[in-house]
């Protein structure tokens, strides 16, 4: 078969799933759906696409700072949500600041994934004391809030590496902490689907023509266990983003000088009681729309897959 | 069970020895307390003085084992920071953040029971709709935003309520609650709503879809069959049998909840232990913050050890130690 036919037919047989029927028929999740892509359009052609550039400081004047947004009085169209107090237009940071938000709260989850799917189909493949100590170890994990869990990481790695790359590190540092912190849920669903799948035929078909065990696991079981993965993820993705910025809130997250959606409502949070409430709300709802949306999705996604509930 | 007990009490020493042992090797090296508690203009001598005074030039490993000694009988050192024994701090800050967590899990709990089973029982009314569409909203807005919005619209705009600390406070021996004085009261109202507002939305959601659950069994269908009343068959028997999760999770939530509390106390800029940590953190102070995480880590292992034994008393099937039942 030719590969665009099997494109084709893969498309095909996506648009005629239940799963695809199910999405046209909820019109919430098409706009959460809608709302998560803008997002990540916005956030992936942010240069391209925001009105200034809020981290050039080449191209910030004072003169700006405090700037209202455009309905009122002394606010300007060239502004259209108003500047923050060193005069940086509102709407590009929060472009830029989803940017962040989203790449910190994906690579999180991608790392938390892969941590947590092999131990997972470690732990239901071999069984025994493997089994056992991982478990025990996602139990401990699981036990402590991840936001808790993050600020210690987040504090022992800051405490290994030297004061002056504090900024530039800051991205990794958060991805460690929150991938690290939310590993468990995939681990513990992996290994209850592996341990299903263990005794199935299939298996012990590839174990008889002599396959070696990894093999198994990643040619052979893994493919079958992924679907509940995909809903983790989705519905991790969520908590991610708002541990990340609930980090960056406290002031342990980003940089002010590279702010994610957290740190642009810290710095927001300052001007609360002098009447600039446009500093705050602006990035904090563009964070809870954000969030909102994706949890939306990853409801969606659980009930499709889930033929209990239909 | 008494196996299972003391079990689970061994797991709970090594969890505690582990967790001092981190907090004290990690905070022990983090930045330089004495940087931050004199100005630049100390010269090297009082310095080296103060490393002395403090034992921070002592060997590491003897270091620790001052610190665990101290740690069971008490005594966590004297804050970088501030000056004064950390136990006194603590003793200060706890009723604030005890008060604080106990009213928000209160809070989600009376409301978010009868918001699940109302949305369990009646999936298809549009008033379980609102409130599910409430819960998400809940679950998606930020701790610290939702406490943003609500000073900007009751504290800033309208000037109804007080907006950071806990207002008057009334001592009742070392214990000083704001809960007996109106501007106390007051100011716990927002503090409270923030923090409970997300564990009321994981209870509704939690107690719906057990709920829902319980609702599909035989044993409704045949409680319904044997003509018992509604009252009867929802709460004699389908509540009953959700209650476990319920309890799980909520105890797991009272953990969550002071961890939570971090960021409340932050915004409300209340006194308790969330805001000493943080500020803790900020300026490196080592004893706070060890001590912060270690009762942390005991609040939570005794949190778990309840929780575990209510499960017996809860759920009969697990007194019953059956070889080969497990897993059922």
């Amino acid at each position: 078969m030719k590969i665009q036919d099997r494109l084709s037919e893969t498309l095909r047989r996506f648009f005629d799933s239940d799963i695809w029927f199910s999405f046209t028929r909820s019109r919430i999740t098409v706009a959460a759906a809608s709302i998560t892509l803008a997002y990540a359009l916005g956030a992936l052609l942010a240069p391209w696409v925001s009105p200034h550039n809020p981290f050039d400081p080449g191209s910030l004047n004072l003169m700006d700072a405090f700037t209202p947004p455009f309905w009122y009085e002394d606010g300007q169209l060239n502004f259209l949500l108003g500047t923050d107090d060193q005069g940086r237009d509102i709407f590009s940071t929060i472009l830029y600041g989803s940017r962040i938000s989203l790449m910190v709260g994906l690579a999180a989850m991608v790392m938390a994934m892969v941590i947590g799917v092999t131990l997972g189909l470690l732990s239901g493949y071999v069984g025994g004391a493997v089994d056992n100590f991982i478990m025990r170890i996602a139990d401990i994990t699981l036990s402590i809030p991840a936001l808790l869990l993050a600020m210690l990481i987040n504090g022992v790695v800051r405490s290994i590496l030297p004061n002056v790359s504090h900024d530039d590190s800051a991205l990794f540092v958060l991805v460690l902490a929150i991938g690290v912190s939310s590993w468990p849920p995939f681990a513990r669903t992996v290994r209850g689907s592996t341990m299903v799948e263990r005794n199935k035929e299939y298996v012990a078909a590839a174990r008889i023509i002599g396959r070696s065990p990894w093999a198994i696991m990643l040619r052979h079981v893994l493919p079958n266990v992924m679907g509940p993965v995909l809903v983790i993820v989705t519905i991790g993705l969520a908590v991610a983003i708002l541990t990340e910025a609930s980090l960056s809130f406290l002031g342990v997250g980003m940089p002010p000088t590279t702010p994610s959606l957290g740190t642009l409502i810290r710095i927001g949070n300052d001007f609360l009681f002098s009447g600039e409430w446009w500093i705050v709300v602006f990035p904090g709802t563009a964070l809870a729309v954000l969030i909102l949306s994706v949890n939306l999705l990853g409801d969606w996604l659980r009930d499709a897959l889930n033929p209990k509930l239909r | 069970m008494i196996v299972m007990v003391i079990r689970r009490l061994v797991q709970s020493i090594i969890v505690m020895l582990t967790v001092g042992l981190i907090a004290f090797s990690l905070f022990r090296f983090v930045g330089d307390p004495i940087a931050q508690m004199v100005g630049q203009d100390t010269p090297i001598e009082v310095r080296e003085k103060m490393r002395e005074e403090l034992g921070l030039n002592d060997a590491v490993l003897i270091q620790f084992m001052r610190f665990a000694g101290n740690t069971v009988r008490g005594e966590f050192g004297i804050s970088f920071r501030i000056g004064r024994p950390v136990s006194e701090l603590i003793v200060e800050r706890l009723p604030a953040t005890l008060e604080l967590s106990l009213i928000a899990a209160l809070f989600a709990l009376a409301a978010g029971i009868p918001m699940g089973i109302y949305t369990g029982l009646h999936p298809g009314r549009w008033l379980s709709k609102v409130f599910l569409t409430v819960s998400l909203v809940g679950v998606s807005l930020p701790t610290f935003f939702i406490g943003i919005l609500l000073i900007l619209v009751f504290g800033v705009v309208l000037g109804w309520l007080p907006t950071f600390g806990r207002g008057d406070v009334v001592a009742l021996g070392a214990w000083s609650t704001g809960l007996l004085t109106v501007s106390g009261l007051k100011s716990i109202i927002m503090p409270a709503f923030t923090l409970g507002l997300f564990q009321l939305t994981l209870t509704m959601r939690l107690v719906r879809s057990e709920i829902l659950e319980v609702m599909r069994t035989d044993f409704i269908k045949f409680a319904r069959a044997r003509g018992l009343t509604n009252r009867a068959v929802n709460f004699g028997h389908a509540l009953k049998n959700t209650l476990v999760p319920v309890i799980t999770i909520t105890g797991l939530q009272l953990g969550g909840i002071i961890a939570f509390a971090i960021i409340t106390e932050t915004v409300f800029q209340w006194p308790g232990m969330g805001l000493l940590f943080v500020q803790a953190v900020e300026f490196a102070d080592i004893p706070v913050m060890s001590t912060y995480l270690v009762l942390i880590a005991f609040f939570f292992v005794v949190i778990n050890l309840t929780v575990d034994i209510l499960y017996f008393v809860v759920d009969p099937r697990l007194r019953v130690e059956a070889p080969g039942s497990r897993g059922h």
